[in-house]
């Protein structure tokens, strides 16, 4: 506690700390993850306003490039392959998104009750995590769509239940850390109820984790949905999806490539994109916790 | 810089001191230290000098700079902050002209370092025989030598040198031992200097009193000239031959310590001396008699952390508007008193009674009321606010728990922050945007903003600079005056002597001695406190002009400690 020489003048204004996003921001990768990350998310937002044909419209014979009025060429149906690449994106992002956030969402609240009540139920629910990750990722999933079958839903909720104990490990990690500090025992000495401890004492205090957490669960999720789909276990056709377009069009990949080439390249550089910006928004949340600029 | 008084009075050294000058092991010459990237001197244009064999106080408070000068004599920079002018000699070299590989063997030979916490700086996973020899880092010795070389140096520190103690780990030591053997990593290359961070600031006083006799004998018997950085004038009078005073990264004031004590020059001096709370062991007025139902009272209270007992028998009681201390040293069982007090600790059995009632172990089975006028201040204030709150909702939010939505918010932080002498335009800020004393008048104000009865303040000043620590009292006073009844928990006894109407001292787990504060300060019966009154270092203002401290009453004794607020 002495002399740190950050506050050396203490007349001068003081400045609030530059919060995580904007530390992250000076990451140069952290821009390189938008600016890649941002282009498929466009594209996949966008895409189906500005595609030529629907979707499920004939306009070549299967598999043939360079047919009049496409700019890839047919499918292996014959439809058009920019029409369904610009369409079959945002369900992939959609599923991601929402299994993600939905893992997160469920790992965080267990997280935090593990964490600060500890004994039996840190105990129960931690137990219970372990055997949850005891099954992998992808094979759980598969397990769980060859019985029940293919359903939006269950893409969702499988993905998110695979998702929570890893989540929660890390914020039950976090939330101990924060229980340690005194605020949390003011709370507790004037008897503020458990719950809102947890969500206005801890859960401000577990963001920088929690926000790191989002983006790595949500570079899963993306390639969990994807495979889901190559392997038919996700949607369904006749609908556009890029998982669906690889699977569909592999046969063929020699003669028509863009139909396989265009979701593979977006789903890689969705995947890079968001890692990058995992990482830049982890090396920012180690920063402030050491307290170090920079 | 305006002026130069370090030149005046400096004695045994010459002024612009080269390297030649007989005796003199360090000499810093013009040194500036900027920060980046705002260019801010964290060290503006400082010299100093130091003779083999004596020791420099480096006064001044948290952000003075003096961390950062007690760190460039070893040629090493904190992250951001760069050497823009000026030198450092130690002995004959001048530490600029080295290269990285003589750096490194300058470390630990001719300059060595204590750190602030010993807890930190020893590696948990290495055997204390490992670390030591480590330390000596010398290729010329064998194995034998170095291992007589560390048995030597900590026979000299007064540890045990024998094999099962080499080979045990840092956890298993105390924490003065592991300040010793800190201090043995220190002084086991023979080094012509050394440098003390505060290497006292987190032991208890008996432990302090031989951590610095254990220094002062060391540097006298090696010849070794010592830079020793503190914020504590009572730490730095006892024990440094030349003090320099830094402030706002300027040295305002440097010269023999008797000399500086008896005369300081600078007004920060002065407001640095006045500030260290005085032991008074004489002149206390006796508190008025309180009859009546005390406000709480604890009876044949026993407390413990599962199978181990930490407290036996407590019985101890405070009337309204009453100050009373429970003086302990670490592991004393003090906190683990006062937070059951707060309901924070469950594990306790006993009578605790508060206004008649009997309040429960937990805090969440007392009644709203009881929470209410029972209000606790943690001891660091880095941690007890949270970082994500304004100060406004830091001070609402009990606020609305305890007593209910308020008609004027702005009012009430208003008040409440007023209360604890902060202006009302603090409400908006973060807790990093404050001080760490400003974050303790913050916790002060959350807790009186519920208009409490009874304060339990644990160890609330121990975290804080010297100066802050008598605003905070004074604070505190004030607060007693208008009838707010304090338990004070501290193992500064001087501090107790100057605030508290009845005082208990606790001595593992047990209450030795309990009686109103002349009576314990002038006539102690326990020998625990009589060698605690010893241990204290000694220190009297004598400068002309200040305030005659000794003999007088609790009232004017507030007004003098707060004249540099």
């Amino acid at each position: 506690m002495s002399g740190p020489s950050t506050s050396t003048t203490p007349t001068a204004p003081v400045r609030r700390r530059t919060g995580l996003f904007r530390t992250a921001w000076r990451f140069g990768r952290t821009k390189v993850g938008v600016a890649l990350a941002g282009l498929i998310v466009l594209i996949a937002v966008v895409g189906p306003f500005v595609a030529p044909y629907t979707p499920t419209e004939f306009v070549a014979r299967p598999f043939e490039s360079g047919a009049d009025g496409t700019l890839f060429g047919g499918d292996n149906r014959g439809r058009d392959v920019l029409t369904r690449f610009l369409w079959g994106g945002w369900t992939l992002l959609l599923l991601a998104g929402a299994s993600a956030g939905l893992g997160v969402a469920a790992g965080t609240v267990i997280g935090i009750i593990a964490g600060y009540r500890r004994g039996w139920v840190d105990d129960v629910l931690m137990r219970t995590n372990d055997v949850l990750l005891a099954f992998p990722q992808l094979i759980a999933a598969l397990l769980v769509m060859s019985i029940i079958g293919p359903k939006v839903w269950l893409i969702v909720a499988v993905i998110a239940v695979s998702h929570m104990p890893r989540v929660a490990r890390v914020i039950r990690e976090a939330t101990r850390k924060v229980i340690e500090q005194d605020y949390v025992k003011a709370a507790e000495a004037i008897g503020l109820p458990r719950g809102r401890i947890m969500a206005v004492e801890i859960l401000p205090n577990v963001t920088s984790p929690l926000l790191v957490e989002l983006g790595l669960r949500l570079t899963y999720s993306i390639g969990v949905v994807a495979v889901l789909g190559f392997l038919g276990m996700g949607l369904q056709p006749p609908t556009a999806d890029w998982g669906l377009m690889i699977n569909e069009n592999r046969q063929a990949m020699a003669v028509q490539p863009w139909a396989v080439a265009l979701p593979v390249t977006a789903i890689a550089i969705l995947t890079v994109g968001a890692n990058l910006i995992t990482d830049g928004l982890s090396r920012a949340a180690i920063g402030i916790d050491r307290g170090v600029e920079k | 810089m305006t002026e130069q008084p370090e030149n005046t009075r400096a004695e045994g050294s010459t002024a612009d001191s080269r390297p030649s000058t007989e005796g003199t092991v360090l000499s810093v010459d013009g040194l500036t230290v900027i920060g980046r990237p705002s260019d801010v001197e964290i060290i503006s244009d400082v010299s100093v000098s130091v003779n083999r064999g004596e020791i420099l106080g480096l006064v001044g408070e948290s952000g003075s700079g003096k961390t950062t000068l007690g760190l460039t004599l070893l040629r090493h920079l904190k992250r951001a902050t760069e050497i823009v002018g000026g030198r450092v000699w130690v002995g004959r070299q001048d530490l600029a002209s080295l290269s990285e590989r003589q750096v490194r063997e300058l470390r630990g030979r001719a300059v060595a370092y204590i750190p602030q916490s010993p807890a930190s700086a020893l590696n948990p996973a290495l055997r204390l025989g490992d670390q030591l020899s480590e330390a000596l880092h010398d290729p010329t010795l064998t194995r034998s030598e170095i291992a007589d070389r560390v048995r030597e140096v900590l026979r000299e520190v007064a540890l045990p040198d024998d094999h099962a103690f080499l080979r045990r780990y840092p956890h298993q030591l105390s924490g003065g031992q592991q300040q010793r053997v800190a201090i043995a990593m220190a002084f086991v290359g023979r080094p012509d200097l050394i440098v003390l961070d505060e290497p006292t600031t987190g032991l208890d006083v008996t432990t302090q009193a031989h951590v610095l006799e254990t220094i002062r004998s060391m540097t006298r018997e090696y010849g070794t000239a010592g830079v020793y950085i503190s914020h504590d004038m009572a730490v730095v009078a006892d024990l440094a031959d030349d003090i320099a005073v830094m402030y706002r990264g300027e040295l305002v004031e440097h010269g023999r310590a008797d000399a500086v004590l008896s005369d300081p020059q600078h007004e920060y001096t002065r407001r640095l001396l006045m500030a260290v709370p005085l032991l008074r062991t004489s002149g206390h007025e006796e508190p008025p008699a309180r009859d009546g139902e005390p406000l709480l009272r604890i009876s044949g209270l026993s407390a413990g952390y599962g199978r181990t007992q930490v407290l036996e028998g407590i019985d101890l009681s405070v009337s309204p508007g009453e100050c009373v201390a429970l003086l302990g040293e670490s592991g004393s069982g003090k906190t683990t008193l006062s937070r059951s007090v707060a309901g924070l600790h469950h594990q306790f059995a006993g009578g605790l009674v508060f206004d008649g009632q009997a309040l429960a172990t937990s805090s969440y089975r007392r009644t709203a009321e009881q929470r209410r006028r029972i209000q606790y201040v943690f001891q660091n204030p880095y941690e007890a606010l949270n970082p994500r709150k304004r100060v406004r909702d830091q001070i609402l939010g009990p606020y609305r728990h305890l007593v209910g939505r308020p008609d004027h918010p702005d009012l009430v932080v208003a008040q409440a922050l007023e209360r604890a002498t902060l202006p009302a335009s603090y409400g908006e800020r973060f807790p990093e945007q404050l001080s760490g004393g400003e974050r303790q008048r913050v916790c002060i104000a959350r807790a009186v903003a519920t208009r409490p009865d009874l304060l339990v303040c644990d160890e609330i000043t121990s975290a804080l600079d010297v100066s802050v620590q008598a605003e905070i009292v004074k604070l505190l006073r004030s607060l007693q005056d208008d009838g707010m009844a304090l338990l004070f928990v501290t193992h500064n006894i001087a501090l107790v002597s100057n605030i508290a109407d009845r005082v208990a001292i606790l001595n593992q787990g047990e209450i030795v001695e309990y009686g109103t504060v002349g009576q314990v300060m002038s006539a102690p019966e326990h020998e625990y406190t009589r060698a605690l009154i010893a241990d204290t270092p000694d220190f009297e203002l004598s400068f002309p002009g200040a305030p005659e401290r000794l003999g007088l009453g609790l009232e004017q004794e507030g007004r003098g400690v707060d004249s540099g607020a």
